[in-house]
């Protein structure tokens, strides 16, 4: 096999391991970077996000402020020190993107404009309007290219991390359009892999949204925390699940059930504003768990709005006008039209709550160090965590760039004092990795088939661990998923060639997405009790007594893994009444 | 109560295949899909890879038509898959991968040509005024953010390649999409790259080769516009080239 020498590998080239490679680059200009991903750069799911991106930058707004949005918001899961380094580095992180061109919508004197967002006190969403993510990802793919350094590898699909002694030391990786698998030694590994939302049928995310880089580094030996928090975001399209971004609501768009009236006043988050004029963190911008709990309720009482895909309650948009639908929901526009036949300007638009991001991931300090020396980790897949048990819409797209950055600076100190490692063991585990995919090309007598376990996978995902839980409904999901890894073992494949061998990698992701899975029904069958996005209706209350506490999965073979807990870090935010009421303030 | 029906269909489709290690030239596969009439091409592609022949090789991720992986030819024309709908496809559909690229498999196109050329215009903001952080954003007001925001729009497709006659007979034209975007930055108030992107541009590989067919724009599924950063370019240059030539004393 051949090896592939650098200093600093990173697993992923969306938001986050772009962003980490330039501070690589710009911090250590003497380190090789070794960019690995499955798929060319501008395709990473950063560019599918729509509204915007939180920093403080307004005369009226506070630190203090965005510091206490995010906790309060995050249902006091949130790591407050975390948050504190989050918060000061996010307005650096978005002027310097803005330094390197990203099209931020601009006030009339040129200034950087700022829009409302869900569970924000203050306007501070910067946006490139609907396509924030897009634009955010395109900006760092285009400046990554002046780094000679950053050595990319476009569609090299990772399978396993290579750790020796303790320390990660490399990672193994199919290069897709020849079959052959690669070596890549390196003094320090970043895993910027994102999210895993492709465990659930109905969800937002890319086909590529399949924890690749949560379940490597789960199987390495760190731990997945807060694996049950799973964010539904409240405005999806029905049919496809097609996100329609939040900056709807902030633009002032509203939300009806079927008799046409605005349910969210009953849910605590009234009295009703006048339309066209949202207040901010009440109503519309309610937070997103609260918003899409509210909608569940409501198709439970008959009132939501039936539609052949199921119920949906509308979302109403033509009060804006067709000039500011144009000019700040564009793309929202061409999606309706797109895949519903709905044009928002002129009609309301049926949405249902649709699975988002995982608030869980790979445990990481505030320096985006997780527990295994020389593995750093950054983005969705990680869990620092700023977004606790449920995160604010606007704060992902400046984790990426802020814990990115932080993932870079880490590795390139570590990197620059780390030994080398024992070549000839380091090339042995590349060996094992190597058996373990041909061994999938061997195996003759599979009886299981890639769509059929994923479609089990999905289905009991959504059963159980859907925006209410029971214990019994967790139990069983945790169950299925058991059962499914173990059928996993008998998967054949149809494909035994070498070049995009697209059968070996949905089979790999597969494996990968149920690793996850399991760490989500069996962190979610534990918690027993209600916080942000994990609602139980067996334990409806809050239980900071016993569950203050992040929960953190550790991967333990075949069998379910062993769940552990960690104290949450809180400095100045003791647990408080999450209040979105607008009467009170 | 939303009054919508859904309705079946069964689809026609003719797909090209290839695979480099299997021996014989390129060739159609014919299938025949159960299809709801809401869905869009890619869609259909799905269903075969789950249902049918697991084989079947095509980028795709975000449904969504953002992320660019779907570009593909339908019925001749390039296209994302994502946003090719079925209801405007009433007869067979014929897919092939995206034309003028060479083919790695199936409907995968090969992108290192595209890759390339992104790299070599320098499609990022070489600033006039270097700033640092503590001096805050450039300022730039909403009508100097429209002089450039069309063309970056791009979202890397490659679906202007496919359509360019040029790019097809000449393959060291730089492209519509590449040119575009050079030109984005040429257009951002806080730039000061032009002189040296011109040298990429100002080639015959570069803006000489367009002959304003403007194809490219007609299938951008992003309306970028290529075909107006393409004129604007040559006129530029040409700007430039009078100015070096018979008024070199005037500064550009």
């Amino acid at each position: 096999m051949e090896t592939i020498q650098t200093d600093v590998a990173i697993i992923g080239a969306g938001g986050a391991g772009l962003r980490a490679a330039i501070a690589l680059a710009e911090e250590a200009p003497n380190l090789k970077i070794a960019l690995i991903s499955k798929v060319y750069p501008m395709r990473s799911h950063t560019c599918a996000a729509e509204g915007g991106a939180a920093g403080v930058i307004k005369s009226d707004d506070s630190f203090e402020q965005h510091f206490h949005d995010t906790v309060g918001g995050g249902d006091w899961l949130s790591d407050q020190d975390a948050v504190e380094y989050f918060i000061h580095e996010a307005p650096k992180e978005l002027t310097q993107l803005e330094h390197w061109g990203c099209p931020w919508n601009r006030e009339a004197d040129g200034s950087v404009a700022v829009r409302p967002f869900g569970g924000m006190k203050i306007k501070r969403t910067w946006f490139a309007a609907d396509k924030s993510g897009f634009h955010i990802l395109h900006t760092l793919f285009q400046t990554s290219l002046q780094f000679p350094q950053i050595i990319r590898y476009d569609e090299y699909f990772a399978t396993d991390l290579i750790v020796d002694e303790g320390c990660c030391r490399g990672v193994t990786a199919i290069e897709m359009r020849s079959g052959q698998m690669r070596h890549f030694s390196a003094k320090a590994v970043i895993i910027a892999g994102g999210g895993a939302g492709r465990m659930f049928r109905f969800n937002t995310n890319g086909a590529i949204k399949t924890g690749d880089g949560m379940a490597m580094a789960y199987r390495a030996g760190a731990a997945l925390k807060d694996m049950e928090f799973v964010q539904y975001h409240p405005t999806g399209l029905p049919n496809t699940g097609t996100l329609l971004t939040e900056a709807c609501r902030g633009e002032g768009g509203v939300l009806l059930n079927k008799d046409n009236y605005r349910f969210l006043q009953d849910y605590g988050m009234g009295p009703e504003t006048p339309l066209g004029k949202p207040v901010l963190k009440t109503m519309e911008l309610g937070p997103r768990d609260r918003v899409s709990q509210s909608m569940w309720h409501e198709f439970q009482k008959g009132r939501g709005v039936k539609t052949p895909w199921g119920d949906c309650v509308w979302l109403d948009m033509r009060h804006l006008g067709e000039k500011k639908i144009n000019e700040r929901l564009p793309f929202v526009r061409d999606i309706s039209i797109s895949y519903l036949g709905i044009d928002p300007v002129k009609e309301m638009v049926p949405i249902r709550p649709v699975v988002h991001y995982m608030m869980g991931g790979i445990h990481t300090d505030t320096k985006a160090a997780t527990s295994i020396p020389g593995l750093f980790a950054a983005g969705e897949c990680a869990c620092v965590s700023i977004n606790g048990a449920n995160r604010l819409g606007s704060n992902s797209l400046v984790e990426i760039l802020v814990f990115g950055r932080r993932a870079g600076l880490s590795a390139a100190a570590y990197a620059t004092g780390a030994k080398p490692g024992n070549t000839a063991a380091l090339a042995a585990k590349a060996d094992e990795a190597q058996a373990r995919v041909r061994e999938l090309f061997m195996r003759s007598n599979g009886t299981e088939s890639v769509a059929g376990l994923r479609k089990e996978m999905t289905d009991t995902m959504e059963e159980g661990a859907g925006i209410y839980r029971t214990q019994e409904g967790m139990a069983r999901t945790s169950d299925k998923i058991s059962e499914l890894r173990r059928r996993y073992r008998n998967v054949v494949l149809t494909d035994k060639t070498n070049v995009y061998n697209t059968d070996l990698f949905n089979t790999l992701e597969l494996g990968n997405l149920l690793d996850c899975a399991e760490a989500v029904a069996v962190s979610g069958r534990e918690r027993k009790e209600s916080r942000g996005a994990h609602q139980r209706l067996d334990f409806t209350a809050r239980d900071d007594v016993n569950y203050l506490k992040h929960s953190m999965a550790y991967y333990n073979g075949l069998e379910p893994p062993r769940i552990d807990y960690l104290d949450v870090v809180i400095t100045k935010s003791q647990p408080g009444v999450r209040d979105y009421s607008g009467a009170k303030k | 109560m939303m009054d919508v029906q859904l309705a079946e269909r069964q689809a026609e489709l003719e797909v090209l295949r290839y695979n480099p290690e299997i021996a014989g030239e390129p060739k159609f596969e014919r299938y025949s899909v159960p299809c709801k009439t809401e869905w869009c091409v890619l869609d259909a592609l799905n269903y075969l890879k789950d249902n049918v022949d697991p084989t079947l090789t095509y980028r795709w991720s975000c449904h969504m038509q953002v992320c660019g992986s779907c570009g593909m030819m339908i019925n001749g024309e390039p296209k994302l898959a994502c946003k090719a709908m079925l209801r405007d496809y009433p007869g067979v559909i014929r897919i092939e991968p995206l034309a003028h690229f060479p083919v790695e498999r199936d409907l995968v196109a090969v992108a290192d040509d595209f890759i390339a050329k992104l790299k070599r215009v320098k499609p990022y903001l070489i600033p006039s005024d270097k700033r640092s952080l503590e001096e805050g954003e450039y300022r730039q007001t909403p009508a100097q953010l429209k002089r450039y925001r069309q063309f970056a729009m791009c979202i890397n497709c490659m679906l202007c390649y496919a359509a360019c006659p040029e790019y097809g007979l000449h393959p060291k034209f730089i492209g519509p999409a590449a040119i575009s975007l050079a030109h984005r930055y040429n257009r951002d108030s806080r730039d000061g790259g032009r002189d040296e992107r011109q040298e990429e541009l100002a080639t015959n590989e570069g803006v000489w080769e367009c002959t304003f067919v403007g194809a490219c724009s007609e299938v951008c599924p992003k309306h970028v516009d290529p075909a107006a950063a393409l004129q604007q370019v040559k006129v530029a240059s040409t700007v430039d080239w009078y100015l070096e030539h018979f008024m070199s004393w005037v500064k550009k």
